[in-house]
């Protein structure tokens, strides 16, 4: 099986340095993408129908089409951001890749930027990840020594600039707008769109952001071709796609697997199935902002169609697992109490409707719910999940888990509410 | 234009709009927080929200926030749908959770924006069982009263105070459901227009101090419309008055001038009208100096019998109304009318006027010079002197912004998404003065120069555009920034230059005028603003400027003295002259006659006194800097024997039997008078309507028809309510009845409209949110272009230099402190500061002083003028600067050589800091 994105990654997790990188075939693409026009490499990435990997799946040469180009663009900057503020609950795919293969990435961006025309590149980074951010400093210190950063990158005439930016820590950074606020040094609150950061981004200035995974495609698909990168997935989505699984399973972990490949597959070949003891109730298939599947749907393919189709998201294919020894009232309480604290405060749905709901989660899981909360909850989900009701995509995210654990696990809510508390927590 | 659908009903609307400002603009009620008509939208208190539909066959729709979605042709949508109705009923409930009930003991109460948008949509059922979160309140200074609790987190205060004042010092903190509004630490509030927060906030969480410790609920207030006092700009204001006392000071929209904005100058300055001090009775000096009280019959008495003296004159003001110094001058005829100005003063304003009547250039409202692509501000301290146009040129220079978002299809009111887009890029602001300005931020360029190099600085780039003799400055810096500007300004479609009576030197204001036509001549609609003094500055040069008749100077006839009488009208002469002047008028004038609301220097060495009533109090007509006569209307009726000016003037030209005035008895009579006798004045009974002006046949109320207690007030006296006050001199009435329907925007006492009690009510008396008033822009402009400016060219003025051990004295303006009037006011006189004299760091340490020290200053004409010295190292080599209008500093002329030398005697107001007490760090 080819496993572009890990074939320098090593069960031990040891770092891959330049020369390593080199060695084993790195920066080929890019003299191989220097060697084209940025409209090739445009139309490979195009042809290959490589999907953003940080959750929405927006097909990414699409998104670098709209950047303005040549004589439409007015002088000046454009920028290249890596999203690598990976914060959804339950993921952490990003940081292998960030830690374990850095040249990897900074191959795919200075791709990513040539083809957009961005001159200077930031690469976005949560704090925490300070052994990932200290690699791909060493990295680009090494890159531009060996020519393969800066002023006039290999002789091409093309030059790139990149910085590391380790992020203050919140997890609304992650949202594209409210990385670029941040990274201006402002409230990290997210933009309205339109204008999009293609046309107006960091610095009011064409800005793409695409997350790790995405980027560290880039180069294996200038290098080996559009239809290779197609001819890995199993179903319509192309490539390989990190897939991980947290939770009560024998096996936890991250593994890059083809794309579309199946639930089970994952959950019990290679996470080993659930712990003994525990039986599997349901799954938030991509990160803490995916509505609930249940065991219902174990046969269904990890794509971005399919798992759309099933009511859910693939996100960023990160399964969290729930058990039957773990109360789902409890369980989306927790994540509602993340989600209300991470929200930025900027739109009222988001600022004050996540701790409502939440406050009303901790009134049921503690035994104080009434039957009309089941109500407010439904009314949360109906007025806060809706994309476009909010000013970005936190508080519907949010209220995926909710809305799936009422349709799911509704006995379980109205349990809690008619006994007067948690059967969990009175079972110990 | 473009055909929507709103509920099954047809509207044709401006294109491009947001749904919101249509829907207000139609008289719809779509609830909002957020959005501000002079700030555009951001998206979010997602309390607009409507739903829109595809098409025909649409039949769910979907939620889109009215200020996010422009309207276009063919756009269906419903603000009445059940599924629109119950979002908006929930962001109120979820805005709710945390928001004390506390209306009864909020200042906001009662015209609150929050109040009316939960009544709106008809929320009012709480299903939240949390605990409310709570904050700790900040001092923010004498002006703001801060009450986080009620904070609803609309972002206003912090797009307002950042965004649109340029404000630093007041930001959101935290995040989530924790988001605070305030300040780093507790402190005064540094933004000079920090008091628009008041009205800008939806709800109490930023209210007017004073007002919550005068406690009254804004439909308790009789309020008429005004015209501030404080600076020459004229901003249009609502006061409210109750028991007899100016409770506060609104904004009083008007599209021309201050839109939705004043300064806290002019907000909080009104205090002065409160004082203890003034005289509610005319007083008559003893030959022990202790006064009586007369009543008003035997005053005139006393101020006829005076007036038969041989020689008597008068003393006009530029803080009284043209109405009354036109009675004065009347009174004691031209030649012996003295207009009150200083030294300094005079020849700056008569200049001002005859340059902005004879220029060729546009002379712009504040709504012009927030067209302006590129500005030149020659020195003046506008922030100081005329603080409202430095609000206006903030946003003067983001008309870039605006044709940068234009070239990406953004609308205008897609604010956040034009600054992210612009970030810093300015229309060129160019800005020259002797030190830093509070406009440096967002200046293109601004340079320290001292006044006669300004005036050369306007020559050189006059040299740029018109190239004539080779005047160049000589100094190759401001060689090529006067090359840059000269770029910035010929490139400009609307290039405006500002000049002023600030530095007190006209040579600076000709090149200013000169600039301007250079730029007409270039083909580009140029604009030329001067600012001015004080409130009437303009009304009085007007006045005196014309005819030629000889302008004498105050000082001059003090100190030439032989005069029997001498009244002076509503003006400080203290102020005007310098100390050995101010001596002299005691022992020159045999009987000192003042007309004053004020307590003064001048009035405690008068032997009459006749109360005033102040502009809150009684009629008159200003003409600001700009040439726009406005007319300001009494409030409250002046208690006891106040009168206004007027109406002593006119007393006594009765009886004096002065022949013009013997068929005048109304104030609106002494206007046309006025209007009649002085061509340059025609046009100020345009200014506002007549007395018997009626709106459907009704006076105009200046109650509300919720006023209250009327009966209750005078109880301690008598339950039997007297009879309202008749207001004879005005459309307006002392009472609540009345018809404020189609109003004209002159005589607007205050905005409300049924369902919109706060000052959200403004767009249902606007044509279109934003846009003038429907009953007509109030004011009426005295200057129209004469289009004959053919302006010598002046020669390069003489190079400053530098004297050895000798100072040039330029005034220093403050904007709490420099005005007479509004540094009364209690709460501003807490921000004003003791007299004092900047001077730079190396003259400090030559004259071996440090901040706080005292300094004696003198010349051949000056002694015992003694300062506490601040050191202001961006101040111009050569040049001390001066607290320009505080008591200290009067008699004091810009452009005057000075010695200075440390006082021995001072004493620091604070002890001085020894350098080891920090640590040893000097």
């Amino acid at each position: 099986m080819d496993r572009p994105l890990t074939r320098n990654i090593h069960a031990d997790r040891r770092p891959i340095d330049l020369r390593g990188y080199r060695d084993n075939g790195g920066y080929e693409g890019l003299r191989v993408g220097l060697g084209l026009s940025p409209a090739d490499c445009l139309q490979r990435i195009k042809d290959s129908n490589l999907r953003g990997r940080g959750g929405a799946g927006f097909p990414t040469g699409l998104k670098w089409s709209f950047v303005p180009m040549g004589e439409d663009c007015s002088p000046g900057h454009k920028y290249l951001i890596c999203n690598a503020d990976e914060m959804e609950p339950g993921t952490f795919k990003d940081r292998l890749l960030l830690e374990c293969d850095p040249h990897q990435l900074i191959e795919g961006m200075i791709l990513a930027a040539y083809t957009i025309g961005a001159d200077v590149a930031y690469i976005f980074i949560r704090s925490e990840y300070h052994i990932a951010a200290q690699r791909l400093r060493e990295g680009i210190v090494d890159c531009e020594r060996e020519g393969l950063l800066g002023d006039n990158i290999q002789g091409s005439g093309y030059s790139l600039h990149m910085h590391v930016h380790a992020s203050a820590g919140r997890y609304i950074c992650g949202e594209e707008t409210a990385l670029i606020s941040s990274l201006e040094g402002k409230r990290a609150n997210p933009r309205a769109k339109p204008p999009f950061p293609q046309v107006s981004g960091l610095w009011g200035r064409p800005t793409i952001v695409n997350n790790v995974e995405t980027l560290s495609n880039i180069a294996h698909i200038i290098e080996r071709g559009p239809q290779w990168f197609n001819d890995l997935g199993l179903t319509e989505d192309a490539g390989t796609k990190m897939y991980g699984v947290s939770g009560r399973v024998k096996n936890p972990g991250c593994w890059e697997l083809p794309m579309g490949t199946p639930i089970r597959t994952v959950l019990e070949e290679y996470a080993g199935g659930m712990a003994d003891g525990y039986e599997l109730r349901g799954f938030l298939p991509g990160g803490g902002s995916t509505d609930f599947l249940t065991a219902d749907h174990l046969d269904l393919a990890m794509d971005y169609d399919t798992i759309g189709k099933a009511g859910s998201r693939l996100g960023t294919g990160t399964l969290i697992v729930l058990d039957d020894a773990t109360c789902p009232v409890g369980f989306v309480k927790n994540l509602m109490d993340f989600f209300a604290q991470e929200s930025c405060g900027f739109c009222t749905p988001c600022r004050d409707g996540l701790p409502w709901s939440a406050q009303v989660l901790d009134d049921i899981e503690n035994g104080q719910g009434k039957p009309e909360d089941l109500d407010t909850l439904e009314r949360q989900v109906e007025f806060i999940g809706a994309i476009g009701n909010t000013h970005c995509a936190l508080a519907p995210g949010a209220m995926e888990p909710l809305q799936s654990a009422l349709k799911y696990f509704r006995a379980d809510f109205e349990a809690h509410i008619n006994q007067g508390c948690c059967p969990w927590k009175a079972r110990q | 234009m473009a055909t929507i659908r709103i509920d099954q009903q047809e509207y044709t609307v401006r294109d491009g709009d947001n749904l919101l400002q249509t829907c207000l603009s139609l008289g719809l009620d779509l609830p909002y927080f957020c959005w501000h008509p002079a700030m555009g939208s951001i998206g979010a208190c997602r309390q607009c929200a409507v739903l829109q539909y595809q098409n025909e066959e649409d039949q769910r729709g979907r939620l889109v926030m009215g200020c996010m979605t422009p309207v276009s042709d063919g756009a269906i949508f419903s603000l009445q749908g059940d599924k629109a109705q119950r979002f908006r009923k929930t962001i109120v409930e979820s805005l709710m959770l945390n928001h004390p009930h506390d209306c009864p003991v909020c200042a906001e109460g009662g015209e609150c924006h929050l109040q009316d948008m939960t009544v709106m949509t008809g929320h009012r059922d709480r299903s939240y069982r949390g605990r409310k979160n709570t904050h700790r309140n900040q001092y923010l200074g004498p002006l703001i009263h801060h009450e986080m609790n009620r904070c609803i987190t609309c972002y206003r205060c912090t797009r307002y105070y950042r965004d649109y004042a340029g404000g630093t010092d007041l930001a959101a903190m935290a995040a989530h459901d924790h988001i605070y509004f305030g300040r780093h630490e507790d402190g005064v509030l540094e933004s000079e227009f920090a008091g628009n927060l008041v009205e800008v906030c939806p709800t109490g969480v930023f209210t007017d101090r004073q007002l919550v410790h005068q406690y009254t609920r804004k439909w308790d207030l009789q309020s008429a419309p005004s015209v501030c006092t404080a600076c020459a700009v004229g901003c249009n204001i609502v006061v409210g008055e109750r028991y007899g006392k100016v409770k506060r000071v609104h904004n009083r929209f008007n599209a021309e001038v201050n839109g939705y904005f004043l300064c806290d100058r002019g907000r909080f300055g009104a205090g002065f009208v409160n004082l203890e001090s003034r005289l509610e009775f005319p007083a008559l000096r003893r030959p022990d100096g202790r006064y009586d009280a007369l009543d008003h019959h035997r005053a005139l008495e006393h101020a006829l019998r005076a007036m038969e003296a041989e020689k008597v004159a008068a003393v006009g003001s530029p803080r009284a109304s043209v109405e009354a110094n036109h009675l004065l001058r009347l009174l004691v005829g031209n030649a012996r009318f003295y207009p009150g100005w200083s030294r300094g003063e005079q020849g700056a304003a008569i200049r001002a006027m005859e340059l902005l009547r004879d220029t060729e250039a546009t002379v712009p409202d504040l709504a012009q010079i927030e067209t302006a692509d590129a500005v030149l501000i020659l020195g003046e301290d506008v922030t100081n002197t005329s603080p409202r146009v430095a609000l206006s040129l903030r946003q003067a220079v983001r008309n870039r912004a605006r044709d940068m978002a234009g070239e990406l299809r953004l609308l205008p009111w897609q604010d956040a998404a034009i600054r992210n887009l612009a970030q810093d890029t300015r229309n060129p602001l160019h800005i020259a003065a002797v030190s830093n300005t509070r406009l440096d931020d967002v200046a293109a360029s601004h340079t320290c120069l001292a006044p006669p190099d300004i005036a050369r600085l306007g020559a050189a780039v006059l040299e740029e555009l018109l190239p004539g003799e080779g005047q160049h400055f000589g100094d190759p810096t401001v060689d090529a920034l006067a090359q840059q500007i000269a770029r910035d300004l010929r490139q400009a479609k609307r290039p405006l230059i500002i000049a002023g009576a600030g530095y007190g030197n006209t040579t600076i204001m000709e090149m200013a005028a000169e600039l301007a036509a250079a730029l007409c001549h270039g083909g580009c609609e140029a604009m030329l603003s001067l600012c001015q003094g004080e409130a009437n500055s303009m009304g009085l040069a007007l006045l005196t400027g014309t005819g030629g008749a000889r302008v004498h100077r105050l000082e001059d006839m003090i100190v030439q003295g032989d005069i029997d009488t001498l009244l002076v009208l509503e003006n400080d002469v203290e102020r005007r002259c310098s100390r050995r002047g101010f001596k002299l008028l005691r022992k020159h004038v045999k009987t000192l006659i003042t007309l004053d609301s004020l307590d003064t220097a001048t009035t405690s060495l008068s032997d009459l006194v006749l109360p005033t009533a102040s502009f809150a109090e009684s009629e008159g007509t200003l003409v600001n800097h700009a040439g726009r006569a406005q007319r300001y209307f009494p409030a409250f009726p002046p208690a006891n024997e106040r009168r206004p000016a007027w109406f002593w003037l006119l007393a006594l030209a009765h009886e004096r039997g002065i022949e013009a005035t013997s068929r005048l008895h109304q104030f609106d009579e002494i206007t046309r008078h006025c209007a009649a006798s002085i061509p340059a004045l025609a046009g100020i009974t345009e200014a506002a309507p007549r007395s018997q002006f009626r709106a459907h046949g009704l006076r105009v109320p200046r109650q509300t028809h919720r006023y209250s207690g009327r009966t209750a007030m005078r109880a301690a006296l008598s339950v039997h309510e007297p009879k309202q006050p008749q207001d004879e001199e005005t459309p307006l009435a002392f009472s609540m009845e009345g018809s404020q329907r189609d109003t004209p925007g002159a005589l607007l006492p205050y905005f409300w409209s049924p369902g919109w009690n706060s000052n959200q009510s403004l767009h249902r008396y606007q044509k279109a949110v934003g846009e003038p008033l429907r009953g007509g822009t109030a004011g009426s402009r005295l200057l129209y272009r004469q289009g004959h400016a053919t302006l010598e060219r002046a020669a390069m003025p003489g190079a400053f230099e530098p004297r050895e051990n000798q100072w040039y004295l330029v005034p220093r303006h403050a904007i709490f402190g420099s005005d007479e009037l509004s540094a009364l006011s209690p709460p501003l006189r807490e921000l004003t500061h003791p007299a004092w004299l900047e001077i730079t760091p190396a003259a400090a340490q030559a004259l071996q002083v440090i901040d706080g020290d005292g300094l004696i200053i003198e010349n051949e004409r000056l002694r015992g003028y003694r300062l506490e010295v601040r050191i202001n190292p961006s101040l111009v080599a050569g040049c001390a600067a001066y607290s320009a209008g505080h008591a200290g500093t009067f008699g004091l002329l810009p452009g005057e050589w000075v010695t200075l030398q440390k006082d021995p005697d001072w004493q620091r107001r604070e002890p001085a800091v020894i350098a080891s007490d920090r640590g040893g760090v000097a």
